[in-house]
């Protein structure tokens, strides 16, 4: 079986994130293999460990820059990877669009996609992509297993959590919970030089045309009181109480 | 012609659902607004007290409410009424459904904003990088599009009584229904929801153990009428469990009191916080990032800070 990995790059999140008169920028910010997608790769090794035979492709859609994650994903564990090279910004539904595209020309069964973008904070492009494949998905996941042809999960809702069964081929979106990731090691990290990395262009998955466009960002900025209580835990607490009343107006 | 789309939980319209007719209203500028209700009639009757034309939504095919099933019914209630704009809540059922709606419309999709204009075109406001920027989206175009809205940020409409309420029956095909829904389990109930709450307590790492959790937090939660939460870092450690997790990849939450206890300040954690109206720190490092957002911090042991707030809030609550 098939198992096509998504993967985006995004800021470290604890990189000091800054807005010019352009917006974000995000010259000499670190950028890493987003967290939540690290997940889908995991799993995707981990079926192959329990002795499901898995070929797994990593797919991306980004810059060039987006190549230093490709890599990470090949140094953990996926055979080889695709590369949508592209400076052009795309919401999640256009890039669902061109990611379709490449999971059908590959015939994957199976597509993990992070739950929540880091960069866009975005649920969007799992269900989306789900979509234009006529595909059913799950999302939030947090427990996986093949079992037959079929995929047995358990994932997140908005009340408590839910098991479902869905038929495959599927999309699964992927979160905290699901796996523990594990860290290339130096071995794989030179292995994964070696391992193939195909280069596709926009253009020649039929383009794109996103509806929305970022028009501004700014930082997101609260004016907050700073203010630090002194005094013992009683003091302390008696001023606190009293401030949340008197001055937040929040009691 | 703007439809609502929303589903009832246990039986009756959550908080989030009125959120979407201010929405609703604002986008449509005087134009007609018209709702779809999954659940009881008497969900959709609630409805009709805000918007002119509720549609009540029932089959088999939406119980349990599977995404593409609501897709599929929201698509014929759009198409009978002619609406090319869509509004939904951006809880995980909306998130689900309306990326799935967007693709099959043909329509833009505008997620988790927290404001919405419409002159010189449909822009709305949403947060992007960990919710470290705001950043403002336009429709290009201007054709359909869809909208997910972030719950608790928007205030309740006022009442327009005298709606009507019709049945709606769409017709499913067999891709609605081939996800086939188990065992469902709900987070535990009792306390107040924390997403809607108004104050929440919320525990770290700092408190040190599951039982210090429990005796530190919710004595302050119960004289607070406070939600909990607690971080990644006490859900790994098995203390809380998930739901009650805030951040990235937990709820997003926006109380007018946010009471931190224990907590560093990752920004994953306030990705999830930060909007809230007022918040407070208390952690035994004075350098903690938490100390950065705050409006008031302590410096100290929550062991002995935290029983300090209980009871002086007890104290004020008594004189
Ligand atoms: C992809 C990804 C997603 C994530 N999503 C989330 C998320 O959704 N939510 C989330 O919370 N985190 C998330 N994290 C984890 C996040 O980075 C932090 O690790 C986590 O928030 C830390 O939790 P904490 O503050 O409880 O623990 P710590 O960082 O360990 O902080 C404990 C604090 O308690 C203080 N302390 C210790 N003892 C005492 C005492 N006796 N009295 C007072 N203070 C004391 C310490 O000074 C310290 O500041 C995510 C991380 C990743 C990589």
């Amino acid at each position: 079986m098939k198992i096509i990995t998504v993967l985006k790059q995004v800021p470290d999140a604890e990189a000091r994130i800054r807005a010019g008169s352009g917006g974000v920028e995000l010259d000499g910010v670190t950028f890493v293999i987003d967290g939540m997608d690290e997940y889908g790769v995991e799993e995707a090794i981990r079926l192959r460990e329990a002795g499901h035979d898995v070929e797994i492709v990593a797919l991306a859609l980004g810059p060039a820059r987006y190549e230093e994650a490709i890599r990470t994903a090949l140094a953990l564990g996926a055979d080889r990877a695709v590369h949508v090279e592209t400076d052009v910004e795309l919401d999640p539904i256009a890039q669902a669009r061109v990611l379709a595209e490449v999971v059908r020309q590959e015939g994957a069964d199976l597509v993990f996609v992070g739950g929540k973008q880091a960069d866009w904070d975005s649920a969007a492009l799992g269900p989306a992509l789900a979509e234009v494949l006529g595909w059913p998905h799950s999302d939030w996941t947090t427990e996986l297993k093949l079992a037959g042809g079929a995929l047995e999960v358990r994932h997140d809702t908005d009340d408590g959590q839910e098991s479902l069964t869905l038929p495959l081929p599927a999309v699964v979106t992927t979160q905290q919970g699901l796996n523990e990731p594990r860290y290339p090691t130096l071995p794989n990290i030179m292995k994964a030089k070696r391992k193939e990395l195909a280069k596709r262009s926009l253009d020649e998955l039929g383009g794109a045309q996103p509806l929305t466009r970022v028009v501004a960002q700014e930082i997101q900025t609260r004016e907050r009181r700073g203010r630090i209580i002194e005094g013992d835990a009683a003091s302390a607490a008696a001023e606190l109480v009293r401030l949340l009343r008197d001055e937040a107006k929040v009691l | 012609m703007i439809l609502i789309v929303t589903a009832a939980v246990n039986g009756s319209l959550p908080k989030s659902a009125l959120e979407l007719v201010t929405v609703a209203r604002e986008l449509a500028g005087g134009a007609p607004v018209a709702a779809a209700v999954v659940g009881p009639e008497a969900a959709a009757a609630q409805l009709a007290g805000y918007v002119p034309q509720v549609r009540s939504l029932q089959a088999p095919e939406l119980e349990p409410l599977r995404a593409e099933a609501l897709t599929t019914a929201a698509q014929q209630v759009a198409a009978e009424l002619g609406a090319n704009t869509v509004v939904m809540s951006a809880n995980r059922l909306g998130q689900s459904v309306a990326p799935r709606l967007a693709v099959r419309l043909g329509a833009a999709l505008l997620e988790d904003v927290i404001a919405v204009s419409t002159d010189g075109g449909l822009r709305a406001k949403r947060y992007s990088y960990l919710a470290r920027v705001t950043e403002t989206v336009e429709v290009a175009g201007g054709g359909a599009t869809v909208v997910t809205v972030k719950p608790n940020v928007f205030p309740l409409p006022e009442a327009q009584p005298g709606g009507s309420v019709a049945p709606f029956a769409p017709t499913f095909g067999a891709q609605d229904t081939r996800v086939t829904v188990g065992e469902r389990s709900a987070a535990a109930g009792g306390r107040v929801k924390l997403e809607e709450a108004k104050a929440v307590v919320a525990g770290g790492r700092g408190l040190g153990s599951a039982e210090a959790f429990d005796q530190l937090v919710e004595p302050l939660a119960d004289a607070l009428g406070a939600g909990i939460a607690a971080t990644r870092a006490v859900v790994d450690a098995g203390w809380r469990p998930y739901a009650e997790q805030v951040g990235q990849t937990g709820k997003s939450v926006a109380p007018d009191l946010y009471l931190a206890l224990g907590i560093s300040g990752a920004v994953q954690h306030l990705s999830g916080m930060n909007r809230s109206k007022v918040i407070v720190a208390v952690n035994k490092d004075a350098d903690a990032p938490i100390f950065k957002i705050v409006d008031y911090g302590i410096v100290g042991d929550v062991a002995q800070v935290a029983p300090a707030i209980a009871a002086a809030l007890e104290e004020s609550q008594g004189s």
